[in-house]
């Protein structure tokens, strides 16, 4: 059995570590999280990682891949070169927590502080709603997020500048954002919210999450830049803003 | 002691998937504290993995349905020996609570009307699976965390319960550690819900995440609860079985409900040759009469591939043995045969069946569009587990409920596909709301510091003894290899009396197993503490099924190849003696009542 290098970052909470590498037996159809596992089980069991699912639904297993954010359960050993070793590293925009896992905390704070979904009144008598197909596709498709949280990882607003101090949100809540603002029912307003404090302007479209969107959600051309679009047209647009001084 | 962290709610729920999400929020809305428990982060629990739907007899595609056809199928499935009071709230409550998720922000697949769309499935006599595409379970699981996070629960995300504390018979709270660094946590409540979800990983081959160890099982029996219907244990006919790595990934029934057929190595539709005589009447006499049942011919019956989930995976062994098989010891699955029936049948597929074509393409570098899959058995469900009282889902200790996967009764001898998630949320809402009025008619607890202080203690001996004494990883490993060789889909009195032996070994094992390092986020110390429940529920899978001496839905024995009417009178419950050893009984099956009865009759045609 062909054997192949797999250089796993080591390191503690304050972010202190090295790469070690270990070898180990690859076989064919096998995973990087398959690696992982058999390095716990025969030479590391103390290393952290986090999973569950393993076939790319629930997004727990989130890593840098040779520098490529991805999910590892979904990354197959014959897409990479493995004359080489193997690096599999930390999503590098949390703080580190051991080994592969880091703490992606402020991820689930940032939720609450978006208007929650609010429905429109049902439309038959029995309390349900009426849709159509064509009108909710777009939502299903932000929808299908996994949370994995590798668009947060990155994106340079958050890596590099870390401009999530100062509440910007990330592209994971700009796709869920719009998903309740493209949602037939909602009657919620959320685009005060993501131009004053949510940060929607800091993104320049440089399409990164788009690109390591395991879901391929089309995170930049379908929910951000229509957001973008959408807070334009209610605060910027000349025609509308003249329309609203003269109703009110 | 004194350095541990407490918490303190009225009513803590342990496990955040579907089932522990709809509990909280009920818990919530009654008005009381509520303190929520999970393994993983937030939102990872396995619901995400339900692919097909979730059952409610709404009747949006076919107006014939109601709850008295889904009572019915359940209780045929279940091979009448469910918890008949179960399946009848679980049918009569199942559309309010889909419906209930809708006005929560859930976006289902619509008919052209406008409805929610519902599908066909295995067992089902009309289309019933409400749904989104094959990804159901994110549906719902994302639907009731985005309702949860507003709603005042805490949550204690990678926390994971080792013992459940008591006060005189009374469960008082439980002791958790974190898994960031290890250390020990002490949750005081009034009431306690388990919705740990399932055991899979007890078996080598299965569909169930790392998650599935049992722990609200080996919880609830080692506080003293009555275990039921241990030997229900669920294959799934149709997982991966190549390559090696993904083999017991779940692919969907929902294959087969868009029109997807199971073929033999040469070739032939092999389910046509074994219909049992129950389900004659509402099987296709032939492959086209199939094919119109799955494009919603209502004239039309359903094809045999969606017979029940034992006897399709039972069917599919015999093909294997026989030497019928596929390449990678399987059989074939084929979806992309209906191109000969609809045009742009790839595309169909695709929006049908996404996270499939998705699956197959990156994990097995094959276009489902236009090859047959492979597919074998994977465990994938156990209908035993908790026994509850139906109406409230409290278990036979006081203040202790449970709901989903981990409790038992609604799916008698074999679940149909859909009627887990549906369970989640009918249970989950039941267990919520009782827990929380038992809360409130309680006063706060004693914790018993001696039980604190032993569990830790225990808890921590691996780290003394150190990893040269024994690697938890290969017990593990030894333990589903034990169970899925012994005590897997067709069983024998004696492989199953060597399994026992065997469980004996691999306790004693597991005993002495230890770890190097720090309790930081440490994997080897979580598969150490999870041993003990995975311990206990393949001990108690396996003395029910030597109990059960017939064959009965998710039961299957080789030597014993036939249902037993005698065996339809009673449930097999295990319990903890005062000696620390499995007690097995018989739990006779209450009467079912007059207009229950009436019910199943008219059904049966």
């Amino acid at each position: 059995m062909a054997q192949a290098i797999f250089r796993i970052w080591r390191g503690g909470s304050d972010g202190a570590g090295a790469f070690v590498d270990y070898t180990t037996e690859v076989s064919e159809g096998m995973v990087v999280l398959d690696a992982v596992h058999r390095v716990q089980a025969d030479q590391a069991p103390d290393m952290a990682c986090r999973w569950n699912c393993k076939a790319g639904k629930c997004g727990s297993c989130s890593a840098e891949i040779n520098g490529n954010p991805k999910l590892m359960c979904m990354t197959r050993l014959n897409t990479l070169d493995l004359s080489e070793p193997v690096t599999i590293e930390p999503m590098r925009a949390f703080p580190p927590i051991k080994d592969l896992v880091t703490d992606v905390s402020w991820n689930f704070r940032v939720k609450p502080g978006i208007k929650k979904f609010a429905p429109r009144k049902p439309d038959a008598a029995d309390g349900t709603w009426r849709m159509s197909q064509r009108d909710i596709d777009r939502v299903q498709e932000f929808r299908k997020c996994i949370e994995c949280f590798l668009c947060q990882d990155v994106c340079h607003v958050v890596r590099e500048h870390k401009k999530h101090d100062e509440g910007f949100i990330g592209p994971r809540y700009f796709v869920y954002s719009a998903a309740l603002e493209m949602h037939p029912l909602d009657t919620t307003e959320r685009l005060g919210d993501l131009k004053n404090s949510q940060g929607l302007g800091y993104c320049n479209i440089t399409k990164c999450c788009t690109n390591v969107c395991p879901e391929h959600i089309h995170i930049t051309d379908n929910a951000i830049i229509p957001l973008k679009e959408r807070v334009v047209d209610r605060f910027y647009d000349p025609v509308t803003r003249l329309l609203r001084v003269l109703r009110s | 002691m004194s350095a541990l962290n407490t918490f303190s709610y009225d009513v803590l729920v342990i496990g955040a998937g579907g089932a522990g999400l709809r509990a909280a929020i009920e818990a919530a809305g009654q008005g009381v504290s509520v303190g929520l428990i999970c393994k993983s982060l937030l939102g990872k629990a396995h619901t995400v993995m339900a692919e097909g739907g979730i059952a409610a007899a709404m009747g949006n595609v076919d107006d014939r349905d109601n709850w008295q056809v889904h009572f019915a199928d359940t209780m045929r499935g279940g091979q009448y020996v469910n918890n008949w009071r179960m399946a009848e709230l679980h049918a009569k409550e199942a559309p309010d609570r889909v419906r209930e998720l809708e006005a929560w922000g859930a976006v289902f697949d619509r008919t052209l009307d406008g409805k929610i769309l519902q599908r066909n499935f295995g067992g089902h006599r009309y289309p019933r699976l409400a749904h989104v595409g094959d990804r159901t379970g994110l549906e719902l699981i994302r639907t009731l965390q985005d309702h949860t996070v507003y709603l005042g629960v805490t949550v204690h995300m990678e926390h994971t319960v080792i013992d459940l504390l008591m006060d005189e018979g009374r469960v008082a709270g439980a002791l958790a550690y974190e898994r960031e660094r290890g250390r020990f946590h002490v949750f005081a409540a009034k009431a306690v819900i388990l919705a740990t979800g399932g055991v899979g990983r007890a078996y080598r081959v299965t569909s169930n995440s790392w998650e599935g160890t049992g722990d609200g099982h080996g919880l609830a029996y080692r506080a003293g609860a009555e275990l039921i219907d241990m030997e229900f244990v669920q294959i799934h006919p149709t997982g991966m079985v190549w390559p090696p790595s993904v083999k017991g990934i779940l692919v969907t029934e929902g294959v087969r409900g868009e029109g997807g057929v199971l073929k033999n190595s040469e070739g032939n539709r092999f389910m046509f040759g074994d219909i049992p005589d129950n389900y004659k009447l509402q099987t296709a006499a032939d492959a086209e009469e199939g094919w119109r049942y799955t494009q919603g011919d209502k004239t039309a019956r359903r094809p045999p591939e969606l017979l029940t989930r034992d006897h399709v995976a039972r069917c599919i062994m015999r093909e294997v043995k026989a030497g019928r098989g596929s390449p990678h010891g399987g059989v074939y699955l084929d979806i992309a045969w209906i191109k000969e029936k609809i045009a742009n049948a790839p595309e169909h597929i695709k929006r049908k069946l996404p996270s499939m074509y998705h699956q197959f393409k990156q994990l097995a570098d094959l276009d489902i569009t236009k090859e047959s899959m492979e597919v074998g058995p994977t465990t994938h469900y156990i209908m035993g587990g908790i026994r509850v009282n139906a109406d409230t889902q409290e278990s036979t200790v006081p203040g202790l409920f449970a709901a989903g996967e981990c409790a038992a009764g609604i799916n008698g001898a074999n679940r149909l596909g859909g009627n887990s998630l549906s369970d989640l949320i009918v249970f989950g809402k039941r267990a919520g709301e009782y827990a929380a009025a038992y809360a409130k008619r309680r006063t706060a607890p004693t914790l018993d510091t001696q039980a604190i202080d032993a569990g830790i203690q225990e808890s921590l001996k691996p780290f003394d003894r150190g990893h040269a004494s024994g690697n938890p990883y290969t017990v593990q490993s030894d333990l589903q290899d034990t169970m899925q060789d012994l005590v897997g889909i067709v069983r024998l009195e004696t492989e199953m009396q060597e399994a026992l032996a065997r469980l004996a070994a691999l306790n004693a094992r597991a005993a002495s197993a230890g770890v190097d390092g720090h309790r930081e986020y440490h994997s080897g110390w979580h598969t150490y503490l999870d041993l003990r429940n995975l311990l206990a529920v393949s001990e108690a899978i396996t003395r029910s099924a030597i109990e059960r001496k017939e064959s009965r839905g998710g039961h299957f024995r080789d030597d014993y190849p036939d249902k037993d009417p005698a065996f339809s009178l009673f449930n097999v419950a295990v319990a903890l003696d005062a000696t620390g050893a499995m007690r097995v009984s018989r739990n006779p099956i209450p009467d079912m009542p007059a207009e229950l009865k009436q019910v199943i009759e008219d059904q049966k045609q």
